[in-house]
């Protein structure tokens, strides 16, 4: 019975017919493919991309040295050295992340009681020679500067959830 | 001994002991503030409050004695409700601003908060703010954070003698501060910081440079003065950030001198020597260690055969390692020279080195503290070794006597029960009149010179009336020293360079034995000690003076920086200037060097290399390096055992530091104790102003002087002479005046400043400025008054 069964089904292609409706279903629904890089995908407001360095609104950077970010750093990416800064506050001389080492893990993020170092959005960045990976904290600072208003839209969005 | 249980555990202890104490002898950690066991109990951080059984209220474990059958407990919910309280009364006022706090990381307010503190604070008042106070140029405040433990407050009344600190105010105006707006001026300030449970005093060289999780410690041996104190320094990326006193009982205790702790800073000055360098045609050219060695080696090969090996001379650094004085001392010897000298401010060669006196009538370091009475020689103990002042102090305030013998009246921070402020030259005379009143009738026979020369007046002039006062001092001194059981005598470095000092040496030793007392004698340098036991001095009781008089044909520097670290630097200069080669084996140069000298080799100074250190107490110390060596910086050892393998010298193929210390161990044990009286001629008094020179405790060596936070600091000396007004008058000088003083025909010009506190007709002379290093000699010299205007 069921051999008879199985010989028919073989006869008609009712496997074919079954992968076909998938198919089928595929080729009439919406298509979801993306022509990247005209088209991008939203991201997350948590998306960890390249780091930033952020300042006050009044022009002050706000990192203060306190090494967090660099103890708490996995892949010990960052090194920081401080000093006095003339008017007896406390900052950084010397602020760089080494992309290569960087695993974008974002522990620098959660660790900055100032919210100074940022991982934004962007994942558009290439080297093109040696020594380019390290970021340095005027770079750091450019970019916090360049991109301020979505970072700071990013934190709006992220922080209910917090 | 009585019993106590303490969270379940028995424990013995001595009836008397505060609970706290016996806790942290057996490891029960009981969180604590205000505490230190160095310190005095004040009990007013309330942090310590443990339940003891019977008691109505939780008591502070650190100012309860503890009672037969006492039984304690530090875990209950009552012991742990009371210090969780006591903290969150402590967080009120504290700003919580740990990222930006140099305490972050090793704060004991931290770390107990983390344990009793609680997340939020119901406390939604304004926070105190308190007004930061300028201390100097070694320790910075944030007086906000401070929880008024009083530690600070506590080690400057009873440690230091500090009487700067104090608490004003009360109730929330409460607040640590200096009662007058000035700098704190200790030589042990810097202690302060480690005592400090937050980060409210904290140091300000090392002020936002590094976290103390980032650090690496390293222990080590401080290399300043002969005591030889513990350090640990602490590195980061191979670079030294910090230096911290480590726990030795017998000789630091818990503390480090402000030289030890801060001269680190000094170590990366401008003036650093990172490769080696040969003067070709008067032009000064770096090179290859190679080339530089097989320069050195050359030309000193052809001197040794043209003029003879002893025309060949080294100076070492007091400061250098058991290690490079030996194999220093072992490669002159190779090249038939035995001119090495370390004793750089001792005038006197026939001064007994300390090494060569009999052990057993040496004072220990940790025996000072416990004498009944203690005559200081030619000593200013606070500055010469800090930590041995301290020790002093803790005798002085077990009711010791206190005697003293100086050419000025200085200010020390415990109190001398008799003094004799003498100029330097009656010093003999003085030491002389002390034997005479101490002899007993029928012991004549027995006296050395030195007693006889009591008897015998002629030989000393100076009026009836002058030697009728000097000998009412001493003999009070000599009733304050005879007091006591215990008796110990100082022979500090105002002795130990004195022109006279084998004499003044010799009457001392007359007086340890005649009253069975101890002796003491502080030679500069950390490892003056260690040097002797290496040979590295000359032979027949010649000194450094002899060296330059000689004006040898080649000098060999080792980390000396001769017109600031010798005794009579104009003469050093000259014999440098009119020898055929100069080699300057040194970590850091200075103008003069590159004048002087043909060829520059790099060392290491301290913290980068290992070695051995002797102090005080003949205890041999070994240290490793903290960093790699900066540029092509060696070791001396290593530099002079290449040396010795280019001029094929036998038996100096050294692989490691420890082979050559094992070494001079072995030998040392051969070392031939001195006879302890000679007879020498004695000097007559002369007329004049006589120099009292002294290295200022800032000045002390080449990298104490680059450690720019000490050289700002309140206690660190100007380049004056300092004099007596009524002399001043006598020789129509006013406070603040520039002389000029002549010396084998080179005129120098200075500026002066009057003191009571100096003897009359003494200069009190600082010696490591390259203002002062025009002095010849220490014979009495001739002021003239300049004027100003013409000088511009």
């Amino acid at each position: 019975m069921r051999s008879l069964k199985d010989i028919a089904k073989s006869f008609m292609l009712w496997e074919l017919l079954v992968g076909l409706k998938l198919t089928g279903r595929y080729v009439l629904s919406k298509k979801i493919t993306i022509q990247y890089p005209e088209e991008k995908t939203p991201i997350s407001t948590r998306f960890r991309g390249l780091h930033a360095l952020r300042r006050y609104a009044n022009g002050e950077e706000r990192c203060i040295a306190c090494k967090l970010c660099e103890a708490v750093c996995p892949a010990l990416a960052i090194t920081i050295d401080s000093a006095p800064r003339e008017d007896g506050s406390r900052r950084t001389t010397l602020y760089e992340i080494d992309l290569f080492k960087c695993i974008y893990c974002g522990f620098c993020e959660e660790s900055c009681p100032v919210d100074s170092i940022v991982e934004t959005h962007l994942s558009h960045y290439h080297f093109e020679n040696r020594g380019e990976n390290i970021m340095t904290k005027p770079m750091l600072l450019a970019i916090g500067d360049r991109y301020e208003a979505d970072i700071a839209n990013a934190r709006t969005e992220d922080a209910p959830y917090r | 001994m009585i019993e106590i249980e303490i969270d379940g555990q028995k424990v013995q202890a001595e009836s008397g002991s505060m609970i706290i104490e016996v806790a942290d002898k057996i490891g029960v950690k009981i969180p604590r503030f205000c505490y230190h066991k160095k310190l005095s109990i004040a009990a007013n951080c309330r942090m310590c409050l443990v339940a003891v059984e019977k008691s109505r209220k939780p008591l502070p474990a650190c100012a309860t004695p503890i009672t037969d059958g006492m039984v304690v407990y530090t875990q209950t919910a009552e012991a742990l409700a009371a210090q969780k309280a006591v903290m969150e009364f402590l967080l009120i006022n504290h700003p919580l601003d740990c990222p930006i706090c140099d305490q972050g990381g090793e704060c004991e307010l931290q770390d107990i908060a983390m344990g009793y503190g609680k997340d939020i604070s119901r406390f939604s008042e304004g926070k105190r703010v308190v007004k930061d106070k300028n201390l100097g140029s070694l320790i910075s405040t944030d007086m906000t954070r401070c929880i008024l433990c009083t530690r600070c407050v506590r080690f400057g009344e009873e440690v230091a003698g500090l009487v700067e600190l104090g608490v004003t105010g009360r109730g929330e105006a409460s607040g640590i501060g200096t009662y007058v707006e000035e700098h704190l001026i200790s030589e042990v300030s810097g202690n302060i910081i480690d005592l400090c449970p937050v980060g409210a005093l904290t140091s300000k060289p090392f002020r936002f440079k590094a976290r103390a999780w980032e650090l690496v410690q390293h222990s080590s041996i401080a290399a300043h003065d002969p005591l030889g104190g513990n350090i640990y320094i602490h590195t980061r990326r191979d670079e030294v950030m910090r230096v911290v006193p480590k726990e030795c009982e017998t000789i630091n205790e818990t503390w480090a001198s402000d030289r030890d702790r801060f001269s680190y800073s000094g170590l990366n000055s401008g003036d650093r020597l990172l490769r080696p360098m040969v003067k070709v045609h008067g032009q000064w050219q770096e090179c290859d260690w190679p080339i530089a060695l097989a320069t050195v080696n050359e030309r000193l090969q052809a001197l040794r055969e043209t003029e003879g090996g002893n025309r060949i001379a080294a100076i070492v650094s007091p400061n250098l390692s058991i290690e490079e004085q030996y194999c220093a001392q072992k490669y002159l010897h190779g090249l038939d020279s035995p001119h090495i000298e370390h004793r750089l401010q001792q005038v006197d060669g026939k001064l007994i080195p300390a090494a060569r006196l009999p052990a057993a009538l040496q004072a220990k370091i940790a025996d000072v503290e416990t004498m009944d009475s203690i005559f200081l020689v030619g000593c200013d103990i606070q500055r010469e070794v800090p930590l041995l002042g301290l020790r002093v102090r803790k005798a002085s305030l077990q009711d010791a006597a206190i005697a003293s013998l100086n050419p000025v009246d200085f200010t020390f921070n415990f109190e001398q029960n008799a003094k004799c402020i003498l100029d330097p030259q009656a010093f003999l005379l003085a030491l002389a009149l002390l034997i005479k009143s101490a002899v007993v009738s029928g012991e004549e026979k027995n006296l050395s010179l030195l007693a006889q020369l009591a008897n015998n007046d002629v030989a000393y002039c100076g009026s009836a009336e002058y030697r009728a006062a000097i000998e009412a001092e001493m003999l009070a001194i000599k009733n304050v020293f005879m007091s006591g059981d215990n008796k110990l005598i100082i022979m500090g470095a105002l002795a130990v360079n004195h022109p006279q000092a084998s004499l003044i040496q010799q009457a001392l030793l007359w007086l340890a034995q005649h009253y069975k007392a101890k002796f003491m004698m502080l030679a500069a340098g950390a490892n003056h000690y260690g040097a002797v036991l290496a040979g590295a001095l000359p032979e027949k009781e010649r000194s450094i003076i002899d060296l330059w008089q000689a004006k040898l044909a080649a000098y060999l520097l080792v980390n000396v920086e001769p017109e600031l670290d010798c005794a009579h630097p104009a003469l050093a200069l000259e014999a440098l200037h009119d020898a055929e080669c100069v080699i300057a084996m040194t970590a850091f140069t200075n103008e003069k060097m590159f004048e002087y000298a043909h060829v520059l080799l790099p060392l290491a100074p301290f913290s980068e290399y290992a070695g051995t250190m002797v102090n005080l107490d003949g205890l041999w110390q070994e240290f490793n390096a903290a960093v790699h060596p900066k540029g092509e910086a060696r070791p001396a050892w290593k530099v002079f055992r290449v040396l010795a393998e280019l001029a094929k010298m036998p038996d100096f193929a050294y692989d490691n530091w420890k082979e050559i210390s094992q070494k001079i161990k072995r030998e040392a044990e051969k070392v031939t104790l001195a006879p302890l009286t000679q007879q020498y001629a004695l000097p007559m008094l002369q007329h004049g102003l006589h120099i009292q020179p002294y290295w200022p405790m800032y000045r002390s060596d080449a990298l104490v002087r680059r450690a720019e936070p000490l050289q700002r600091c309140a206690l660190s000396d100007d380049a004056l002479i300092v004099l007596h007004p009524q002399t001043a008058t006598q020789y129509g000088f006013n406070d603040g005046d520039k002389v000029s003083y002549q010396q084998e025909n080179k005129v120098v010009i200075i500026s002066i400043k009057t003191d009571q506190r100096i003897a009359p007709h003494t200069l009190y002379w600082p010696m490591g400025f390259p203002e002062t290093a025009g002095l010849w000699s220490f014979a009495p010299l001739l002021l003239e008054a300049v004027i100003v205007t013409e000088l511009n």
